[in-house]
């Protein structure tokens, strides 16, 4: 407990740096800070005193700041200047999207990543290992937009296998509950639409989570060769032990350490491969409204965006970091 | 005796697959470099009859056009050699502009530890906080898009990493007797920071220098894809692929030949940035 306040303590000089960001993003944009606000030229002069009072931009930029943190801790993210709405409930509508897009993706590039990395270990030398090493050098080295448009060109196009585009096929209807459409579709009553909604969420989860499980598979490899020389593993072998028992619980244990700290990392490459990925396959979540709403000058949306990434990203490194202690005793007791 | 040099060329030439991946890599440097002596055509010269023109081992190509022609009927090899320079160009500078800033501050961050050290620090916490491509995109709102925003972007999505490396590192080195050696004989801090200690911390930040090339590489390609990074008519890699997603169906040449170019580049670095980290590093070697 007195470990989980020490690093939340030691996260607020981090959250307070991202507000700034964030809070100086509109400011530095060049030009009238109104007039990017409201995206209008040549506003009349009275309607602009107005603004400006009203937005308090005549206040020094201290008691800005301050007013901008305030109103954030009460959950007020602005308003977008192209539709009006509030941006905290824009935000909240799109971001499940992103969410099951990233969880997705380190699903398949966990069970993917630790199974060829395993496989890899256990055959080390054999042509099975070259060929998972040298596939998981072409994954990481791979252009997450290039390889979207491939799948699509091959599975979409071509062959017709899954959908270009959306969440979920227009005909379901599917009444929103959560956001997650694999569930909201779940609970539609034709089974169809569950699997309509699997069948959008996988050629994009694969295409975001190829470069994470290339790194997962290398670190599950070169992980588990260090665990297999150790001395208990070599004794577990000579109780006679199964080979499945030794790698699945003895070895695969201390082998998950390493590889979880990876998946905390691949967390930032997957918010920002989001971005990308959401943009080819017209995925509507957080990456796609912000990349939308910078072609719009839609700042106060652009800004949110970024602050909520962030916030997202530091959570989960948060989150991963606590399991890592659950997992590994040696770093609960306190001390690095 | 041999030189350490000869030592590393040695262990680097072992490596087939870096060995190679250095060949590919500069066969595309040179490509890049006398593109306007290779290139058959001005890279944004519009062939208005011979649009989406395929490529010569598809159907109906011809050898006018070895690599076909894009929608406003550009000749994509010329494109492609041309886009060589703006792609690793841009991956070069955004290095440079990281990897100099990054180790000066790294370096005064070991050295000043408790004054800078823990400002330097934060401030890089806030920076990791942002996965380095929003980074990049908060920079060109900005900034607005362009060549050089873009380099400037990407180098200060990188900084962080140098700025570690370089800390940590010189953090173990300055104990070591031949630090104190040297200052007890007289040497400032500059001549410590520079001459003693950085010749010693090298070895990580060159390979994160040759990783960070190819991330550069992905990043500036990836903005461009966006409509955020080098802007139309010029020629860069990632920008070539942001029009192609309207012509999967028509022209998959137009996909398929920029991304398989972005695709090569980055794959040689990488594969050299792991032949020079078993070459410099032979602790990491046995476990790899």
């Amino acid at each position: 407990m007195k470990a989980l306040l020490q690093k939340l303590l030691m996260l607020v000089p981090t959250v307070l740096g991202i507000t700034i960001v964030a809070f100086g993003l509109i400011r530095l944009v060049p030009g009238d800070p109104i007039e990017v606000m409201m995206g209008e030229r040549r506003l009349d002069p009275e309607a602009h005193a107005a603004l400006v009072k009203q937005l308090g931009l005549d206040q020094p930029l201290p008691v800005q700041y301050l007013d901008y943190l305030g109103k954030l801790l009460q959950g007020d993210l602005g308003r977008s200047m192209v539709s009006k709405a509030p941006v905290s409930e824009e935000f909240a509508a799109l971001f499940p999207a992103t969410i099951e897009l990233a969880f997705m993706a380190l699903f398949l590039a966990v069970v993917m990543g630790l199974l060829l990395g395993m496989a890899a270990a256990l055959k080390r030398g054999t042509l099975l290992d070259q060929g998972v090493m040298g596939l998981a050098t072409v994954g990481y080295s791979m252009p997450v937009f290039w390889w979207g448009l491939l799948l699509i060109m091959t599975f979409s196009v071509n062959l017709g296998w899954t959908p270009v585009s959306g969440r979920v096929a227009i005909e379901y209807e599917v009444q929103r509950v959560t956001g997650f459409m694999l569930i909201d579709a779940a609970m539609h009553p034709e089974p169809g639409a569950w699997w309509s909604a699997v069948r959008h969420l996988l050629l994009p989860g694969i295409v975001l989570g190829t470069a994470s499980m290339a790194v997962v598979a290398r670190m599950t490899r070169s992980s588990m060769l260090e665990v297999l020389r150790e001395d208990y593993i070599r004794t577990a072998r000579a109780k006679g032990l199964p080979m499945t028992r030794i790698v699945g619980v003895h070895a695969l244990r201390n082998a998950l350490i390493p590889v979880l700290t990876v998946i905390g990392l691949q967390m930032g490459g997957l918010l920002a491969g989001a971005v990308l990925t959401e943009t080819i396959f017209s995925w509507p979540g957080i990456g796609k409204w912000m990349i939308d709403a910078i072609a719009r000058r839609d700042y106060p949306v652009v800004q949110a965006g970024i602050l909520m990434t962030a916030l997202t990203f530091i959570a989960v490194n948060l989150l991963v970091d606590l399991l890592n202690g659950i997992v590994n005793p040696r770093l609960r007791a306190g001390g690095h | 005796m041999n030189s350490p040099f000869q030592e590393f060329w040695q262990g680097f030439k072992a490596n087939r697959g870096a060995f190679i991946a250095l060949l590919v890599f500069a066969a595309l440097v040179l490509a890049a470099v006398f593109a306007p002596w290779l290139a058959p055509y001005d890279p944004i010269q519009q062939h208005r009859a011979h649009l989406l023109a395929p490529p010569v081992w598809m159907d109906g190509g011809s050898w006018q056009f070895v690599f076909g022609t894009d929608e406003l009927g550009r000749d994509l090899l010329s494109r492609l050699l041309h886009g060589g320079r703006a792609s690793l160009g841009l991956g070069l500078a955004a290095v440079v502009l990281s990897l100099v800033p990054g180790v000066l501050l790294g370096l005064l961050a070991a050295f000043y530890a408790r004054s800078l050290g823990p400002v330097v620090m934060r401030v890089m916490d806030i920076l990791l906080a942002l996965p380095s491509l929003l980074l990049a995109i908060c920079v060109i709102t900005v900034l607005g898009p362009g060549l050089v925003n873009t380099v400037l972007a990407i180098a200060i999505g990188a900084l962080p990493g140098f700025v570690r490396l370089t800390r940590a590192a010189a953090l173990t080195e300055l104990p070591k007797e031949y630090v104190t050696a040297s200052r007890v004989a007289g040497a400032g801090t500059l001549r410590l920071m520079l001459v003693t200690v950085l010749p010693n911390c090298m070895a990580p930040l060159i390979v994160n220098a040759s990783l960070g090339f190819s991330s550069a590489i992905l990043a500036a390609a990836g903005l461009g894809f966006l409509g955020l990074g080098v802007q139309a008519p010029l020629p860069e890699w990632g920008t070539m692929l942001s029009s192609a997603r309207d012509y999967i169906q028509r022209a998959s040449w137009v996909v398929t030949l920029p991304g398989l170019t972005i695709l090569t580049a980055v794959l040689s670095i990488n594969l050299m940035g792991d032949g020079l980290r078993d070459a410099l590093d032979p602790k990491l070697k046995r476990v790899h």
